[in-house]
């Protein structure tokens, strides 16, 4: 039995994931809205940078969370890690330039993960989210305690950032440099990160969420591939922190706090989690729900928020792009009976 | 004469009090066509879970082509040539067949590691899992999912993950539980296909199917060999027969 030599390139699967990387027709928009906020909200781009940062910081999550399957608490650390960075190094006079301090910022964050994945990562389940949280009450309370170093509660602020590019200032008023510099770290990242998620080593994460098991007994190095993973993941975080650090001039242990982390877990189940774009919808779902919400109910407007989450996490388990693929696949479904 | 292909020696495995591999003494030749029976219980799946590093044993050594692997992790045996099929199917459920055999592909050419090309334009990943899965006969079946699959097709997925290894050491785990009997000639097919160097232990219940493939059996009951001989020969013995039938074998 040899069959003939077909070119199997041909095959509708073998197509199918040869295509599956190329950019579909509907993915600048969140891009091209971002640019049309900037022309059409001058007024809000103080609120539109914190969103961007928001949506890169859940895309790292997304990474740990959403693809190779890694439950934690504790994103946050890495963020803190990368917006504490930058801060000390501006507030000390040793290092104030944006772009290289978001790479110093990275590198730090990254070293972070590394060494709390190598120990985390041997663990699973509820004991490694507990893990997770206690890292990030760890760095948080180191950053309490070195006062000397990190301004303790108060934080640092003020920071000196120089110009961007040595030109164009960060304005904490007319945050307009913010917003398009954000927006360009916020692209590179996503690029990144897409890039790798439709790798062979992208694949081989999502193998591992779907079925560690199974990962070992084809001999993959699992554990190795959840640790580079969740370094590369704290370093966006790290970017993020950052760049939040940057475009507000200052850094306080919020940046390390659960709250934070917390938040941007709601905001990835919000969206869609392993999605890519979850991130993106869950961001301004979240912002928009908390900004209209607390307008209407200003005492108790968090109830709103957990109520729909209560419903996502009963009735949507994919979020808000789950829905929107379910109905999409109605639809095609019911064009070609 | 050269080492055996896989061997054990004194294998035993204990959880708690309960000795679930004693002292067993096991030997796999290249290109062997061998077949390990016995009644439920009797410790065949944890020889297999010992052989492939699943579990580590309490006392006793494993060799591979007389090289000591008894502490040589899982995911290195697999690199070693040991693969294996689940007794219960473990597969990347929400992944469609193609990248469930993809993975297994990009492990072994080592393809996994790579980040910044896509995953699809390793055409030659791609190309090797689709003749594999033409192997199974599942190329009509490759772009569904593995929960829209029946679960017999489901097993010659997994038959499909472990020759995608490129082993030469094959333990399979019950390949044909659950497979409806219309479809089980495919696996035995694909088994029949093998290169002939490569050495497979199938462990079944089926009787048809381990009398038609095996060239040597081992019986196992209790944890230990019990017997192990041609088909002709366990075929005629008495005693493997009262096993099988749950009695005492008498004289």
């Amino acid at each position: 039995m040899t069959p003939a030599p077909v070119d199997w390139s041909e095959h509708p699967a073998a197509a199918a994931m040869a295509r599956r990387h190329r950019l579909r027709a509907w993915e600048p928009i969140p891009w091209v809205a971002a640019l049309a906020f900037y022309f059409l909200f001058p007024k809000y781009l103080g609120f539109g940078t914190e969103l961007l940062i928001t949506v890169l910081f859940a895309i790292s999550l997304d990474l740990v969370l959403g693809y190779a399957g890694i439950v934690t608490l504790g994103q946050a650390a890495f963020f803190g890690a990368g917006a504490y960075t930058v801060g000390m190094l501006a507030k000390r006079g040793i290092w104030n330039e944006p772009i290289t301090g978001l790479i110093l910022a990275a590198l730090v964050a990254a070293a972070v993960g590394l060494g709390s994945g190598l120990v985390l990562l041997r663990t699973q389940g509820l004991t490694l989210l507990m893990l997770t949280l206690c890292t990030m009450a760890l760095l948080e309370e180191a950053a309490n305690l070195a006062h000397d170093y990190t301004g303790g509660f108060d934080g640092l602020d003020s920071l000196p950032i120089a110009p961007l590019l040595g030109r164009f200032e960060f304005n904490p008023l007319y945050p307009t440099t913010q917003y398009l510099y954000v927006l360009a770290v916020l692209f590179v990242c996503f690029v990144f990160v897409r890039t790798l998620i439709y790798s062979p080593f992208g694949q081989s994460l999502t193998g591992i969420r779907e079925n560690t098991l199974r990962m070992h007994a084809v001999g993959a190095p699992v554990r190795r591939r959840l640790v580079l993973c969740y370094a590369l993941s704290a370093a966006i975080a790290g970017v993020a922190g950052g760049v939040w650090a940057q475009a507000n001039a200052y850094v306080n242990l919020g940046t390390l706090g659960l709250d934070r982390a917390a938040t941007v877990l709601i905001i990835l189940v919000l969206g869609g989690y392993g999605r890519l774009y979850g991130a993106f919808v869950g961001a301004v779902a979240y912002m928009a729900l908390s900004h209209f919400l607390s307008k209407i109910y200003p005492t108790a407007w968090q109830l709103g928020l957990g109520l729909l989450l209560v419903v996502i996490a009963l009735f949507a388990r994919n979020g808000i792009l789950g829905i929107a693929e379910a109905a999409a696949h109605r639809l095609r479904t019911r064009a070609t009976p | 004469m050269t080492a055996p292909l896989l061997e054990t020696r004194a294998l035993s495995r204990n959880f708690g009090a309960l000795a679930a591999a004693r002292d067993i003494d096991f030997t796999l030749e290249a290109g062997a066509r061998h077949a390990l029976i016995g009644p439920n219980g009797a410790g065949k799946t944890t020889f297999v879970n010992l052989l492939t590093g699943v579990i580590t044993p309490t006392s006793g050594t494993i060799l591979m082509k007389g090289r000591d692997i008894t502490a040589v992790a899982q995911a290195e045996r697999v690199k070693l040539g040991i693969a294996r099929t689940f007794q219960i199917n473990r597969l990347f459920r929400r992944l469609s067949v193609l990248e469930n055999v993809y993975i297994a592909v990009a492990e072994r050419v080592g393809a996994a590691p790579s980040m910044f090309s896509p995953a699809g334009t390793r055409r030659d990943v791609v190309e090797e899992s689709m003749r594999l899965l033409e192997t199974v006969r599942l190329t009509g079946d490759a772009s569904r999912r593995i929960s829209e699959l029946p679960y017999g097709r489901q097993r010659l997925v997994e038959l499909a993950i472990a020759l995608g290894l490129g082993p030469e050491v094959l333990l399979l785990d019950e390949p044909a539980a659950g497979v409806p009997s219309a479809e089980s000639h495919i696996i035995l097919d694909a088994i029949d296909g093998l290169p002939r160097d490569i050495g497979v232990l199938i462990i079944d219940h089926d009787m048809d199917l381990v009398f038609r493939f095996a060239e040597r059996i081992t019986v196992m009951v209790s944890g230990a060999v019990f017997a192990t001989g041609s088909p002709r020969e366990i075929g005629a013995d008495a005693s493997v027969r009262a096993v099988y039938l749950g009695q005492r074998a008498h004289g």
